[in-house]
Order: structure tokens, then C-alpha cells, then sequence
């Protein structure tokens, strides 16, 4: 069956991999709370509620199975924050890892940023498949040896040993956050980042962690006039004087750093109006924007609210060029959403490497894809029961009017605790990774 | 009702919500109790228009009664009717000169309900039910010369209404509770008329009025014939509406100049503590 993806309309998504545990218990450490490939997509990273982070690494395609890329193994894992508490606040800081982002490599290592609310890390992982051996002052163990006992020199020479990668912290930028982090973004000049909180977003330079600049203030004068808050934030990714956040409000603002050193006026306000007919209790809630993504080529940005995908171009600000219902059957749910929580969650979204399609997660292990070009969308599932090795995926529908066809799943019955709220796309191939609770599956283009 | 909820629902779980969000791990989100706040605001505001709509039929039915209860007063057999209704007319609009008051503007009575005690940020109307009904009237009694007719906006910024008469309709058995609350303002007594026929309405929040919980409850089923879970421990609601009451000020409509009075005059009169809702 045909779905989206790289453009052409005949796409079939496979299962390559699920790396996680299968039980149905979930330890709320595991919880999956961001994933990112790197710049070249060989490298996957994820972080969880526990502040670990998991690396996994593209095996090289095989010469046996060449219809098949590499699979992801482990290469790192660490613990990137540790739980901390605030004893001026008396508030507990959690170790959850928000978002993580890769450096582009510049030598054999590689760096990627990971933030929890309050701190954001520079990791350096590097391998070491050599080591050293015959000191003179050291035994073998690493024991010290009696000076006396040397009798003649030699020179230490490298040996080779099984490939050992260490992630090491290279630099804290902490304490520049009063509110939580929820974004933060390498610029385009890599030498600079942002971070991004409720009312703050703070400027960094990736050698210098004492100090950072504040470049957006929208915290009120009187908390109690507070009306919108910083959902995400990004920078443009080839201006690198250019970045955008979006708000509570449904709202994106793009600022130019070179019009002033504050950037609380932006260059540009992107926003629909409210269709007055969908009015509701919820209509702010469902409006606040999760997630902004700028597109390879920098001349679009996708955002994701509760129930859409809306695709802006950057010329135009007064509604988006497409909008894509994700969802839209919840609409007439949001009443039980709210109840239970669901409705504040925050899915996330993301383009493929030549902006043809978008992909974001929905509830029922769903995520789906819609393809610009073809104006085809498609659902697909998540799921254990689907995970056999190179099976087509199936694509799934959700009946929202009166009789179910068959294979089709009603909206009373999906599961709301079973969301995919992260989810990535290789930068160059029709590779990508949906993230389930603890999850992380790996699907994969068929290739014939 | 909105998809099976209904504003009073949606007030008291927007509530809990906030509340529960104090000890969560990780401190306060701003994020989500903002948005809390908003559908707090909305739920608010359906809930007045609602209540408007209620005392406008109520101050409909009030005259109603008091052309009734007058009726009752005199002599059945010796009654002119027409003389007789024109009287109770003019004694009903004298009497309920608040009444009026009302009717000229559906807006206004909020200002009363929403400055009602201090533990309170908005106040529905005390239900006072349909026609066939048995309902009570509450009544606040003002310390103040009942003889003038009042104007429900010259209300005495600082009376304290220490007493709650209610009102049997059925029985016209009168009973008066302390309730110590404070109350900014009410509709002043009719002059002439005897204690029973008082047509006082009271707009003050019968949320708060610990009192009245069991009567407020005990309406609300009945008016509405929903069944409340756990959300209806209203003592609980009335601290954290008035919590709420102070915080996100910018939400509070623009559009209603009553709701501006009203807020401002709730903001005011809550104190220090209730703000806590902003200190993240």
C-alpha cells in the first residue's frame, strides 16, 4: 500500500528494530523524553525521565544484506543530570532530559548538548580503541612501582583494545534559568546556542559557561498579567542571525539578534486567527504551540499544536501555507482529555531530509506522515504485534463516524496512555525513530 | 454542558488541578497552569452568564410571589382584583426597588454576587429553583436603614453582614444564621412590609458560605440532576477559587465592565495569602 515519504507516493515503511524493555510495566525512569539523530545520521541519540542518555550508532551497510541499512546498536550510555534540589526554593529539579542536540563533528569526537528544567551539559564522546602500556613507574594494574626496583627505560607504546567509548561532561551552563527549560538550539555559526524557558531565552557561547545573555524577556512586570509562556524555540539554519519561538498563544515570533541586543520586539509575528465556529472551553489549551521546526532549506517552519500540523513560510505571516489535522476526531473529546491530562501533552514534530514530508505522533502508538507534495497522509502503529523483522507496515485508520469498517479502530477505543511524542527523521535517508513510553522503534524505507 | 461537563465541573477540576500542581516533582509548571487558568476563566464566565440568566428569571418569579404573597395578605373575598394587583404592583416595585434595579441591567447583580465574602472570587447565585420547587431565599441583613431604597452600587463598602435570614417560601418560616462574611452590598428591605414578606435577595457566594454547603449541594443535585464525584467538597472549592481569584489578572475579560468591577473588588478584598497562586 502506498504512503508518503521522500517524496514519492509509493513509499512502504518497514520494521527494522525496537530497542527498549518489553514489559508492560514501565519504570517511569525509562520514559523516553527526547530523541535526535546527529548531523550525518549515524548517531541516534535518547534521553529519558531517569537523565540517562542512550546512544545508538548505524552498523555499516553489510556487504551480505545490501537491501538492508545498518542496523542501530549501543554505543554510550550515561548518566547525563542527576536529581537536584533548589534548597533556596525547597523545589525538587528533575533529571529529566528535555531535548538534546548534536554539534556537528569536527574531529574524531562528537558533542551534543542535553539539558534537564534547569542545566544544560556538553558531552564529548570519544572512543578510545588504543592504549598505552610499558611505564616505567607503573605496573601494568596501574599500581605504582617501587623506583627502586627500575633497573632499566623504555618507551610506552600503544596497544590496540577492544573499543572502549567514554562520554565525558566538558562544559555546565547552569544557573541561568529561573523557569523550566523547555528548548534549546545550536546556531548556525557553531560557536553559539540558545536556551529557552517559560518567560526567558538566554544566548550562550559553547566555551563559556559564566556567562550568558538574556535576548528574550516576556515575563510580565506583574506575574498576574502574565497571559503566554515560551513553548520552543529555534535558530534558523542557515541565518544565523535569525531564530524563532513560539507561545502559549499559538503564536511564532521570528527576531533578527542584529536589530538589538534585547530582542523583545520581533521582525516577524506569525498567527491565524481563531475560526470563532471551534471556539471552546479549550481553545487556548489546544492552541499552544508544542513544537517549532524550521525545515532543511530554512524557508518554511512547521509548528504542532494539540490536534494540527500548520506549515508557515517565512514571507508570510498572517496563516500558515497547509495545515494537516493530526487528530481532529479528539475534538469532540477534549472535554475527557482535559480530565485525564492528555490535552496538555506536547507532541512534537519533524521534517524529512528534503522537506517533502512531516511526520508527529498521536495517541494509540499512531504516528503520522503527511506528504506536502503528494497531499497524502498516512497512520501507521507502533507496536510489538508489528515488529517483525522487515514486515510492512500497515497503515491505520481511526472511524469517526458511525460504523466501523473493518480494521479500523474507533476513538472510544484508542489507548490514551500509549503516546508518541518524539519522533526523528534520518537527515539523508527514509530512516526514523518513533519513540513509544520506553520504546524507541526504528523503521526503515523497503527497499526491494 | 460541554461534552458532559458542565462549568461548575470544569471550575473544580480546573481547581484541583492548580492544587495538585504544588507538589508535584519539579516544582510549579507555569506552563500548564497557565492554560489551566484559562479554561478556569472560561468555565467562569459560561457559569455568569448562566447565573445572569438565572436571576433574571428568578427576579421574574420574585415578583411574581410578591404579588402572591400580597394577594394572601388581604381579604381573598374583598379584593378588587384589578385595584388589588395594581397595588401589589407598586408595593412589589417598591419593595423590590433592587429588583429593579436589576432588571435594568442583567449585568449588574454579579457586582453584588462577586463582592460577596471574602473567601470567595466568583459566586453563582444561591439556587433558588423552578416554579414547583421549594426554594429558599437567602437575605443578608444589612445593618443599615432599611427604610431607604438602595441602589445596589451605593452599598456600603465595609458593612459587615453578620447574619443570613432565610426564607421558607413554603412555610414562610424565617430563620437567621451567623455566617460573619463580609458582605459589600445587598438589596435593602422593602419598607412597609413585614419581616416574612422581605424579598432581600442575597448575592453572596453560597460557595463559600460554609453554612450553605449542604444546601448548595443538595440544589445543585437537584437543579441539575448530575451526579458530583469527589470535586464537590465545596468547603475545599471556596479556598481555591479564592486563591485563584487573585492570580492571572490579565485573564479576566475586558469586554464585561461588571466583570472589571467585580474583579477588582474580589482582588481587593482577598488578602496577602491568596496570591500564592503566582509565587513560582
Amino acid at each position: 500500500m502506498a504512503g508518503p515519504g521522500g517524496g514519492s507516493s509509493d513509499v512502504q515503511w518497514c520494521f527494522s528494530q525496537v530497542k527498549g524493555a518489553i514489559d508492560d510495566d514501565v519504570a517511569e525512569a525509562d520514559i523516553i523524553s527526547t530523541v535526535e539523530f546527529n548531523h550525518t545520521g549515524e548517531l541516534l541519540a535518547t534521553g529519558d525521565k531517569g537523565g540517562r542518555v542512550v546512544i545508538f550508532q548505524q552498523e555499516p551497510e553489510s556487504k551480505n544484506q545490501p537491501q538492508c541499512r545498518g542496523e542501530y546498536n549501543v554505543y554510550s550510555t550515561f548518566q547525563s543530570h542527576e536529581p537536584e534540589f533548589d534548597y533556596l526554593k525547597s523545589l525538587e529539579i528533575e533529571e529529566k532530559i528535555n531535548k538534546i542536540r548534536w554539534l556537528p563533528q569536527k574531529n574524531a569526537a562528537q558533542f551534543l548538548l542535553s539539558t534537564n528544567d534547569k542545566t544544560i551539559k556538553l558531552w564529548k564522546i570519544s572512543e578510545r580503541d588504543k592504549r598505552p602500556e610499558g611505564y616505567n613507574l607503573k605496573e601494568e594494574d596501574g599500581r605504582y612501582r617501587d623506583p627502586n626496583t627500575v633497573t632499566a627505560l623504555r618507551v610506552p607504546i600503544f596497544r590496540p583494545m577492544d573499543l572502549m567509548v567514554e562520554a565525558s561532561p566538558r562544559r555546565v551552563f547552569a544557573n541561568a534559568h529561573t523557569y523550566h527549560i523547555n528548548s534549546i538550539a545550536v546556531n548556525s555559526d557553531y560557536e553559539t546556542y540558545l536556551s529557552a524557558d517559560d518567560l526567558r531565552i538566554n544566548l550562550w557561547h559553547l566555551e563559556i559557561t559564566d556567562r550568558s545573555f538574556n535576548i528574550v524577556d516576556i515575563k510580565p512586570a506583574n506575574m498576574e498579567e502574565l497571559t503566554e509562556v515560551i513553548t520552543a524555540a529555534e535558530f534558523h539554519p542557515n541565518q544565523c542571525n535569525t531564530f524563532v519561538y513560539s507561545s502559549s498563544k499559538g503564536t511564532i515570533r521570528m527576531c533578527d539578534m542584529r536589530a538589538s541586543a534585547l530582542c523583545d520586539k520581533h521582525a516577524k509575528m506569525f498567527e491565524e486567527p481563531e475560526d470563532p465556529n471551534n471556539r471552546s472551553f479549550f481553545s487556548e489549551i489546544i492552541s499552544s504551540i508544542s513544537d517549532v521546526k524550521f525545515s532543511h532549506s530554512g524557508r518554511y517552519m512547521m509548528t504542532r499544536d494539540y490536534l494540527s500540523v500548520k506549515i508557515w513560510d517565512l514571507n508570510m505571516e498572517t496563516r500558515p501555507v497547509e495545515t494537516y489535522q493530526v487528530h481532529e476526531y479528539l475534538r469532540s473529546k477534549l472535554c475527557s482529555l482535559y480530565e485525564n491530562d492528555c490535552i496538555f501533552d506536547k507532541f512534537e514534530c519533524c521534517w524529512n531530509g528534503n522537506d517533502s514530508v512531516v511526520m508527529t505522533g498521536s495517541y494509540n502508538n499512531f504516528f503520522r506522515m503527511f506528504d506536502r507534495g503528494y497531499r497524502q497522509d498516512v497512520t501507521l502503529e507502533a507496536s510489538r504485534e508489528n515488529s517483525k523483522p522487515r514486515s510492512v507496515l500497515k497503515p491505520r485508520k481511526v472511524s469517526t463516524g458511525g460504523k466501523r469498517k473493518k480494521d479500523e479502530i474507533s476513538v472510544d477505543s484508542l489507548d490514551f496512555n500509549k503516546k508518541i511524542l518524539h519522533t526523528a527523521w534520518h537527515p539523508l535517508d527514509n530512516i526514523i525513530a518513533v519513540a513509544t513510553t520506553n520504546n524507541l522503534y526504528i523503521f526503515q524505507e523497503k527497499l526491494n | 454542558m460541554i461534552g458532559g461537563m458542565d462549568a461548575q465541573s470544569l471550575i473544580s477540576i480546573s481547581l484541583m488541578k492548580i492544587h495538585n500542581s504544588r507538589t508535584q516533582r519539579g516544582g510549579i509548571k507555569l506552563h500548564k497552569n497557565l492554560l489551566v487558568s484559562y479554561v478556569l476563566r472560561n468555565a467562569r464566565q459560561v457559569y455568569i452568564k448562566e447565573k445572569y440568566a438565572e436571576i433574571y428569571r428568578m427576579q421574574q418569579y420574585e415578583e411574581v410571589m410578591t404579588v402572591c404573597n400580597e394577594i394572601q395578605e388581604l381579604n381573598p373575598l374583598d379584593l378588587d382584583a384589578e385595584e388589588a394587583d395594581e397595588e401589589e404592583r407598586s408595593r412589589g416595585e417598591e419593595s423590590s426597588v433592587c429588583g429593579a434595579a436589576l432588571q435594568r441591567g442583567a449585568a449588574q447583580p454579579a457586582a453584588l454576587c462577586r463582592t460577596g465574602s471574602a473567601v470567595s472570587g466568583c459566586c453563582p447565585l444561591e439556587d433558588v429553583g423552578k416554579d414547583p420547587e421549594p426554594s429558599y431565599y437567602r437575605s443578608c441583613c444589612m445593618e443599615a436603614p432599611p427604610a431607604a431604597p438602595c441602589d445596589p452600587f451605593t452599598g456600603s463598602g465595609g458593612a459587615h453582614c453578620n447574619k443570613t435570614t432565610v426564607l421558607d417560601l413554603d412555610t414562610h418560616v424565617v430563620t437567621t444564621v451567623e455566617n460573619g462574611f463580609l458582605h459589600q452590598d445587598c438589596c435593602c428591605a422593602p419598607t412597609g412590609q413585614s419581616a416574612a414578606k422581605k424579598r432581600k435577595v442575597e448575592f453572596g457566594c453560597c460557595v463559600s458560605d460554609l453554612d450553605d454547603v449542604p444546601d448548595f449541594t443538595r440544589k445543585r443535585a437537584k437543579r441539575e440532576d448530575c451526579s458530583f464525584s469527589d470535586y464537590t467538597d465545596t468547603s475545599n472549592i471556596s479556598n481555591l477559587i479564592s486563591i485563584f481569584g487573585s492570580g492571572f489578572s490579565g485573564l479576566l475579560s475586558r469586554q464585561a465592565d461588571l466583570e472589571q468591577i467585580c474583579s477588582k473588588q474580589a482582588l481587593a478584598s482577598l488578602g496577602a495569602w491568596t496570591r500564592a497562586i503566582v509565587a513560582f
